[in-house]
């Protein structure tokens, strides 16, 4: 039986990846927000997990709208990062796990969810600026990755309570796997912003807080939103919380957090970070 | 749609409004790679015309009204590529939005500020 050893939520936004490609680590800006990763990054160097089970979104790199999963699961064993346009620098190529990743597949469709399985796709920065962010100068060669994929992008779009469901049976299934192997699982994304519109730049950084709370002790209570109701609360751009409840959905008992922090704003975003560990 | 359930300045990306915008956004999607950031600085109106976009995209591509684009259909994942063109980053594209400069619009994005005790 594989090893959950905790969960990670990060935010995924470009500018950490640029602020990364230019040392801005230390500068005031950023200060506040990298400090946060210190504790993140000693905990995977001591943990050392052989997998990460990462939960994003494709923003329009590999899931144009023309093909786009509702759920998407990567069974390949490489995924290359490319050119989204912006400038941001391509990064090293993540390495895959497909035995697990298949296990999983197999597992869901078994227990009816069916997602898009994946042998061939590139992952944005909703994948690799966590991946970047915390194994600093890309020093992640040590550990395999599954990206999971939820759309948060044209509605609709999975209800809350159907991404913590979908968690809850990644979570069975990786119980479920017959290994010895540590996976650590990243929930990424968020937490409220709202990047489109006359409305943009608008945060709630009280709900986040709020959402971090019952992240820890009652995440089926977040279930209870609808899209809409993120949209209005956390902005447009709120739904992300899909990928922090899928997440902590892999655990099937409480948990117990490390730490947490919320800066805002990085960029246009309410920047969340929190590590929970099975209780 | 402009949703009455969402909030004023909100344009829910939906069925419809993926329908509507398909074209702009196939054509904002080629500007993950070079050549079509290069093809359409070449020559915008053409490169709009390439992929079809209706007479007000492509008058609010080359007006860069953004507002006027996420209401034809815009997904701001593929505006946000269309920026990246124009060398704006998103608080200037917030500041386009809301009428703002780029500094006013990080004034209120300051504003709402928390856990940057150093920043």
């Amino acid at each position: 039986m594989a090893k959950m050893i905790g969960m990670i939520g990060t935010s995924h936004i470009p500018a950490i990846g640029r602020a990364l490609d230019q040392g801005l680590e230390e500068t005031p800006y950023w200060v506040d927000f990298f400090s946060g990763y210190k504790p993140m990054r000693e905990f995977l160097q001591a943990e050392k997990p052989d997998i990460a089970v990462l939960f994003y979104n494709d923003h329009g790199l590999s899931m144009f709208l023309d093909k786009k999963p509702t759920f998407s699961i990567g069974t390949a064993p490489q995924y290359e990062n490319a050119d989204e346009g912006w400038g941001v620098k391509v990064i090293p190529p993540l390495t895959g796990e497909t035995e697990l990743s298949w296990h999983i597949v197999n597992h869901l469709i078994e227990n009816d969810f069916d997602p898009t399985v994946c042998q061939d796709i590139k992952v944005d920065h909703g994948a690799t600026v966590p991946m970047s962010v915390l194994y600093p100068n890309h020093s992640y060669q040590g550990i395999k990755v599954i990206p999971i994929a939820i759309n948060c992008e044209r509605h609709p779009m999975p209800k809350p309570s159907r991404s913590y469901a979908f968690g809850k049976a990644i979570g069975d299934a990786i119980r479920s796997w017959d290994s010895d192997q540590k996976v650590v699982i990243l929930g990424t994304g968020g937490l409220s912003h709202q990047l489109d519109g006359v409305r943009a730049g608008y945060l709630n950084t009280e709900f986040d807080q709020m959402c971090m709370d019952k992240l820890v002790s009652a995440p089926e209570e977040l279930c209870d939103y609808s899209n809409d109701d993120l949209t209005r609360i956390a902005g447009a751009q709120g739904v992300e919380l899909a990928m922090w409840l899928a997440a902590r959905g892999c655990f099937s008992g409480p948990v117990r957090e490390v730490e947490r922090r919320l800066v805002a704003p990085i960029s246009n975003t309410a920047a969340g970070l929190q590590l929970l560990l099975p209780a | 749609m402009a949703d009455s359930q969402m909030p004023q300045g909100t344009y829910k990306f939906d069925g419809e409004m993926a329908t509507l915008g398909y074209n702009l956004n196939r054509m904002c999607f080629t500007f993950n790679d070079e050549a079509g950031r290069e093809a359409f600085r070449q020559d915008e109106a053409a490169y709009c015309d390439k992929f079809g976009l209706s007479p007000v995209q492509k008058e609010a591509i080359l007006n860069r009204d953004i507002i006027a684009l996420l209401r034809n259909g815009g997904s701001i994942y593929y505006l946000a590529k269309f920026a990246g063109v124009l060398g704006l980053s998103v608080q200037d594209l917030g500041g386009m939005m809301t009428g703002q400069s780029t500094e006013e619009f990080q004034a209120y994005l300051d504003s709402q500020k928390v856990g940057k005790p150093n920043g």
